[in-house]
C-alpha cells in the first residue's frame, strides 16, 4: 500500500516538474516563465523529500526559490521583455531540431534504464549515512570537517559574485545629487565662504 | 510499483534535455537562457541526490549543496550582466545579438 | 688547355668578343665595340688562313681537337670537339674573312645607329655559331651551331626591332627555318639509330661506318624498314634541314624578307655563310648521302628548281637587295644540284667563290643605298656611276663574277675568267657528265638560270648606275662615295672575286697543283688520298673522269648564255628603256606571276599560316581560356569563393545556432559510440 502511494506521489511530482520545465521554455509571458520555474523547484524539492534528502530539499526551497527565482523575477520586471508566440523556437529548427532533442532524451534513457550500473559498490561510500536518522546533523558533521576547504571556497565564490555584481552594475549618473562624506569633511574655509563688500541697496551682483 | 533509481535518473535526463532545448529553441530573450541553465543545474542535483540516497553516501548531498551555491552566484552575475547589457542596448532580443555574423 | 690554341682561338675569340661587347654595351662605347669585335675577327681570319695553309696546302692530316665531354649516357656519347680537315679549313677561311670584312664595313654603314655595340656583338655571336657549325665533330654540335646561326639570324634581321616589318621578317625566317630544323633533328636521331653514333671522326663515327657499308657489309635498318629505306628516310630528313637553312625551293620564303635587316647582315648571313650551311652539311655528310641515290636525285631536282625559280623572280624585283637575295637563292640551287650529282668538291668550290662575289655585291649595294640616302628602290635610282665610281667598279666586278664571265680553253682546259666562271662551269660540266635524267634536267635548268642571272645582273647595274636619273634632285646632288672604312675592305673581296676561282681551281677540282701539260694530267689521275680534299668529302672519280671527257660545247654554252644575257640587258636598259615596260605589259600574267614570287607567300599563308593561326586561336580561347582556365585557376578560385561564401553563411552570429550544432554533433558522436560498439544491441536484446 505504501508503495503504491509512494509511486503515485512520485509520478505526480515528476510529471509536474517536467511539465513546468516545459512551460518555462515555452511560455508566452516571461513572468509566467519565472513562476513556472519556481513551481519546478518546489516539486523537485518534494521529490528529494520522497527520497530522504530533506535537508537539501529545504535548502532548495530557501535558496533557489527564495533568492534566485525572486532575483529572476526582479530582473524580468525591470527589463522590457518582449512577448512572443508559444514554442516559436521549434519552428525555426524544424524536424532536425525535434529529432536531435528526441535523440538526446532517448539515448540518455537507454543508458539509464539498462542494467549497466554496478549497484554493489559499498567501497564507494565514503560517508555512509550514519545511524543518525537525522540527515541534517550528519551533513553538518562532515561539511565543516572533511569538506571544510570546499565550504570556504564556496564562501569565496559568493563573495566574488557579490563584488562582481556590484562592479558590473554600479554607475555614476549625472544629475543625481549624492552625499560624499569625505568631501564634506575636507572642505576648507576659503572654498565655502567668501567675504564681499556690498553696497547697500545693490545686492551681491 | 517500486520507485527505483532509474526513475529519478530519467527525470533528471528529461530535465536536462528540456533545459538544453530551452537554450537553443529560445527566440525571445536572454532571461530564458539563464532560466534554462538553472533547469540543467537542477537536473544535475536530482541525479546527485538520487545516487547519494541510493548508495547511502552523503558526498552526493554535499556536492548538491555546493552546486546550489555556485548556481546562485552564477545567476547573480548573469543577471547583472544582463542588466548592463540591457542598459547599453535598450532591449534583450535574441534576434538582435548577431554581431558575430560572418 | 693550351694545346691546339690556334684552333680554339679561331672558334672562341669571336664568342668572347661577342659576350664582352654585348654585356658591356654602352659602357664600352661605339668605337671600342667596333675595334674589339673587328680586331677579334681579323685575328681569327689570319689564324684561319694559316690553318688552311697547314691543312689544305701542306697536307697535314685531319685531326680532332677535343674540348670536353658533353653527354655520356648509355650508348649515346657526344663530346664537344673540333674536327679540322680540309673542308673545315676552307669554311673557316670563308667565314672568318667575310665576317671580318663585314665587321669593319659595319663601322661605316651603321655609323649613327643607336645600338652599335649590340650590332657588333650579334655579328660576332653569329660568327661564333657558324664556326661551331663548321668545326663540329658530331651531329649534335653541328646542330648547336645550326640553331645558333638561326638565332643570330633572327636577332640580326630584327635588329631594328621598332619596325614591325623587321619583326615579322625575323619571325618568318626563324619559323621557316624551324620547319627544316624539325626534319634535321629527326634525321640526326635516325642517323644515330642507324649507325650507333653521332660523331664524325673515329672508326665508329658516322662517316667511317657509312664508308664501309656495301653489299657485303650491310647495316640493319630501323623501325622494321630495310637499310635502303632507312638511309633514304634519314638523309631525306637531313636534307629537309638543309632546305630550310639554305632557302631552297619550298622553304625559301624567308630569304627575301630577311632583307629587312641591315645590309651588312644580308652580306654576311644571307650570302656567304648561314645559307651555305646546308651545302656544307651535305658535303660533310657526303658518305651518308652517297648511300641514298634517291635522295641525291631529289636534291638535284630541288636545287635545279630553285636555281630557275629564283632567277625568274629576280628578273622582276625592283628592290636592289631583293634582286641580290634571289640571286643568292638561285646560286645556292646550283650548289645543291652539284652535290646532288655527286660533285661535292664543285659545290664547295662554288660556295667559296660565291661568298666572295656575293658579299661584294651586297656590300656594294649597301654602299649605293648609303649614297642614295637609304633609298633601295631601283626605280628611283639611275645615272650615278660618275658619282660613286669605286662602288660602280666593285659592282661590275661582282656582277661579272656572278654571271660567270671567262674564256674557256685559254691557258689550259679550265680557261681564264672571274671566280664564278670556274665554279659555275665545273658545276654545269658535272651535271651534264652525270648522264642521268635528273642531271640533265639540272644542266638545262642551270643553263637557263645562267642566262637569266646574267640578264638581271646587267639589269641591276644599268638601272642603278646608268641612264637619266630618276632620283629626286636633292638625293642625286648629295650622292657621294662611301667612306674608306666601307669601300676599303671590299678590295679584298674584289680581288677574291677576280682571282679566287683561277687560283683555287687546281686544288679544289683536281686535288692539287700538278703542274701543266701532259705530265700534270697523269699525276692528276694517279692522285687519290694525298690530295687537297684528303677524304673530307666524297670524290666521285667516275664523275671526274666523265667531266674531263665532256664535249667542248658543254664548256662554251654557259659563257654564251652569260654574254647574251648581259648583252640583252644592256640593249633593254641602256638603249631602249621603254621595251622592258612594254614586254611586262604584254606578258602581264607571267610578269605578275614572277613578281609575286610565284604566289608562294599567298599559297603558304592560305595553306599553313591561316589554319595554324585559327587553330592557335581556338586552343587559346577555347582550350586554354575555356577549359584549362575555367577548371584550373579560375575554377579553383570560384570554388574557393563558393566554399567561403557557404561557410561564411553558416556563421549566423546567433549563439543558439552554434549551440544547436554543438549538441547535434554531440548526439552524433554518442549515437556512433552506442551503436558502433554493439553496446546498444547488447543493451536492447540482453539485459532487462
Amino acid at each position: 500500500m505504501a508503495e503504491i502511494i509512494t509511486g503515485l506521489t512520485f509520478y505526480l511530482f515528476a510529471a509536474v516538474t517536467i511539465a513546468s520545465a516545459v512551460m518555462v521554455v515555452g511560455s508566452r509571458n516571461a513572468v509566467h516563465s519565472v513562476l513556472f520555474l519556481i513551481l519546478a523547484f518546489f516539486t523537485c524539492s518534494a521529490l528529494f523529500v520522497l527520497r530522504g534528502a530533506e535537508f537539501v530539499a529545504m535548502i532548495l526551497v530557501i535558496v533557489y526559490v527564495g533568492a534566485v527565482a525572486v532575483l529572476f523575477l526582479f530582473v524580468v520586471m525591470m527589463l522590457h521583455v518582449g512577448e512572443n508566440r508559444l514554442f516559436q523556437g521549434v519552428k525555426r529548427f524544424g524536424v532536425v531540431g525535434v529529432l536531435v532533442g528526441v535523440a538526446v532524451a532517448v539515448e540518455l534513457i537507454i543508458v539509464i534504464t539498462t542494467r549497466a550500473f554496478r549497484q554493489d559498490t559499498p567501497a564507494v561510500a565514503a560517508n555512509p549515512a550514519t545511524a543518525d536518522l537525522n540527515v541534517t546533523e550528519a551533513l553538518g558533521r562532515i561539511l565543516y570537517t572533511d569538506y571544510f576547504l570546499l565550504f570556504q571556497m564556496c564562501g569565496l565564490v559568493l563573495l566574488v559574485a557579490m563584488i562582481g555584481a556590484i562592479t558590473l552594475t554600479l554607475r555614476q549618473r549625472d544629475g543625481v545629487k549624492k552625499q560624499s562624506i569625505p568631501q564634506q569633511i575636507e572642505r576648507k574655509r576659503d572654498e565655502a565662504i567668501a567675504l564681499r563688500k556690498v553696497e547697500s541697496g545693490k545686492g551681491i551682483g | 510499483m517500486a520507485i527505483t533509481l532509474e526513475h529519478y535518473l530519467v527525470v533528471g535526463a528529461l530535465l536536462l534535455t528540456i533545459g538544453l532545448f530551452g537554450i537553443l529553441l529560445n527566440r525571445r530573450n536572454v532571461i530564458i537562457i539563464l532560466m534554462s541553465v538553472e533547469l540543467m543545474l537542477l537536473s544535475v542535483n536530482v541525479n546527485l541526490i538520487a545516487f547519494s540516497t541510493e548508495l547511502g553516501d552523503l558526498t552526493g548531498q554535499i556536492f548538491a549543496l555546493l552546486i546550489l551555491t555556485v548556481a546562485a552566484a552564477e545567476a547573480a552575475i548573469g543577471l547583472a550582466i544582463l542588466v548592463v547589457f540591457f542598459r547599453n542596448r535598450g532591449n534583450i532580443e535574441i534576434e538582435d545579438i548577431n554581431s558575430m555574423k560572418g | 688547355m693550351f694545346d691546339f690554341l690556334i684552333e680554339k682561338t679561331i672558334v672562341f675569340l669571336p664568342l668572347i668578343a661577342a659576350i664582352v661587347t654585348g654585356f658591356a654595351d654602352k659602357r664600352l662605347g661605339n668605337r671600342n665595340a667596333q675595334l674589339l669585335t673587328s680586331g677579334a675577327m681579323v685575328l681569327a681570319a689570319l689564324l684561319s688562313v694559316w690553318l688552311f695553309i697547314q691543312v689544305g696546302l701542306n697536307h697535314k692530316d685531319a685531326y680532332v681537337v677535343p674540348l670536353f665531354t658533353w653527354f655520356a649516357s648509355g650508348d649515346f656519347a657526344a663530346s664537344w670537339a673540333l674536327r679540322i680537315d680540309t673542308l673545315t679549313a676552307v669554311m673557316l677561311v670563308v667565314v672568318t674573312v667575310v665576317s671580318s670584312i663585314v665587321h669593319i664595313y659595319s663601322a661605316g654603314y651603321m655609323a649613327g645607329d643607336k645600338s652599335i655595340p649590340r650590332f657588333q656583338a650579334y655579328l660576332s655571336l653569329f660568327t661564333f655559331a657558324m664556326l661551331m657549325l663548321v668545326t663540329a665533330d658530331n651531329l649534335i654540335q653541328l646542330f648547336f651551331g645550326w640553331e645558333g646561326v638561326g638565332l643570330s639570324s633572327y636577332l640580326l634581321i630584327g635588329f631594328w626591332y621598332h619596325k614591325p616589318s623587321a619583326n615579322a621578317a625575323a619571325m618568318k625566317a626563324f619559323i621557316v627555318n624551324r620547319v627544316g630544323d624539325f626534319g634535321f633533328a629527326l634525321g640526326i636521331f635516325g642517323a644515330f639509330m642507324l649507325t650507333g653514333s653521332v660523331a664524325f671522326s673515329g672508326e665508329t663515327g658516322v662517316l667511317e661506318v657509312a664508308r664501309h657499308v656495301d653489299a657485303d657489309h650491310p647495316l640493319p635498318g630501323i623501325f622494321g624498314m630495310s637499310f635502303n629505306t632507312s638511309i633514304t628516310v634519314v638523309t631525306a630528313l637531313l636534307f629537309m634541314g638543309a632546305m630550310g637553312k639554305s632557302a631552297q625551293f619550298l622553304l625559301h620564303t624567308w630569304l627575301p624578307d630577311a632583307m629587312e635587316g641591315p645590309t651588312p647582315v644580308s652580306a654576311l648571313i644571307h650570302a656567304a655563310t648561314m645559307v651555305t650551311a646546308g651545302v656544307f652539311m651535305i658535303a660533310r655528310l657526303s658518305p651518308l648521302f652517297e648511300l641514298a641515290p634517291l635522295v641525291l636525285d631529289f636534291v638535284t631536282v630541288i636545287g635545279a628548281l630553285t636555281a630557275i625559280f629564283a632567277a625568274t623572280v629576280g628578273l622582276t624585283q625592283f628592290d636592289i637587295k631583293r634582286v641580290i637575295a634571289y640571286s643568292t637563292c638561285s646560286q645556292l640551287g646550283y650548289m645543291f644540284f652539284a652535290a646532288g650529282v655527286g660533285a661535292y668538291d664543285a659545290a664547295v668550290f662554288h660556295l667559296m667563290t660565291h661568298a666572295f662575289f656575293k658579299a661584294l655585291l651586297f656590300l656594294g649595294a649597301g654602299s649605293v643605298i648609303h649614297a642614295m640616302h637609304h633609298e633601295q628602290d631601283m626605280r628611283k635610282m639611275g645615272g650615278i656611276w660618275r658619282k660613286v665610281p669605286v662602288t660602280y667598279a666593285y659592282m661590275w666586278i661582282g656582277s661579272l663574277a656572278l654571271a660567270g664571265i671567262g674564256i674557256p680553253f685559254l691557258f689550259g682546259p679550265a680557261g681564264v675568267g672571274f671566280a664564278g666562271f670556274y665554279s659555275k662551269d665545273a658545276i654545269l660540266e658535272a651535271a651534264h657528265a652525270a648522264h642521268t635524267l635528273t642531271g640533265n634536267f639540272a644542266f638545262w635548268a642551270g643553263i637557263t638560270a645562267a642566262f637569266l642571272t646574267a640578264f638581271y645582273s646587267g639589269r641591276l647595274l644599268f638601272l642603278t648606275f646608268h641612264g637619266e636619273t630618276r632620283a629626286d634632285k636633292h638625293t642625286f646632288d648629295h650622292a657621294h662615295e662611301s667612306p674608306l672604312v666601307m669601300v676599303g675592305p671590299l678590295i679584298i673581296l674584289a680581288i677574291g672575286a677576280v682571282v679566287a676561282g683561277g687560283v683555287a681551281y687546281p686544288w679544289f677540282m683536281e686535288g692539287g697543283h700538278h703542274g701543266y701539260g701532259e705530265a700534270g694530267k697523269h699525276a692528276k689521275q694517279a692522285a687519290h688520298e694525298a690530295t687537297f680534299w684528303a677524304g673530307s668529302v666524297v670524290k666521285d672519280h667516275d664523275l671526274i673522269d666523265k667531266m674531263h671527257a665532256s664535249a667542248a660545247w658543254v664548256k662554251i654554252l654557259p659563257l654564251v648564255m652569260a654574254v647574251s644575257g648581259l648583252g640583252l640587258s644592256a640593249i633593254f636598259y641602256l638603249l631602249m628603256p621603254n621595251v622592258p615596260k612594254q614586254i611586262a605589259k604584254t606578258f602581264a600574267p607571267i610578269d605578275t606571276f614572277f613578281r609575286r614570287k610565284w604566289f608562294f607567300d599567298e599559297i603558304y599563308d592560305f595553306l599553313f599560316v591561316r589554319p595554324i593561326q585559327s587553330f592557335g586561336r581556338f586552343l587559346w580561347k577555347v582550350g586554354d581560356g575555356g577549359i584549362i582556365d575555367r577548371f584550373g585557376p579560375n575554377g579553383v578560385a570560384n570554388a574557393s569563393q563558393l566554399f567561403a561564401r557557404f561557410f561564411s553563411s553558416m556563421q549566423t552570429g546567433y549563439i543558439y545556432h552554434y549551440g544547436f550544432v554543438m549538441v547535434a554533433g554531440l548526439v552524433a558522436i554518442i549515437t556512433l559510440f552506442l551503436f558502433g560498439s554493439g553496446f546498444a544491441g547488447q543493451l536492447l536484446s540482453g539485459g532487462n
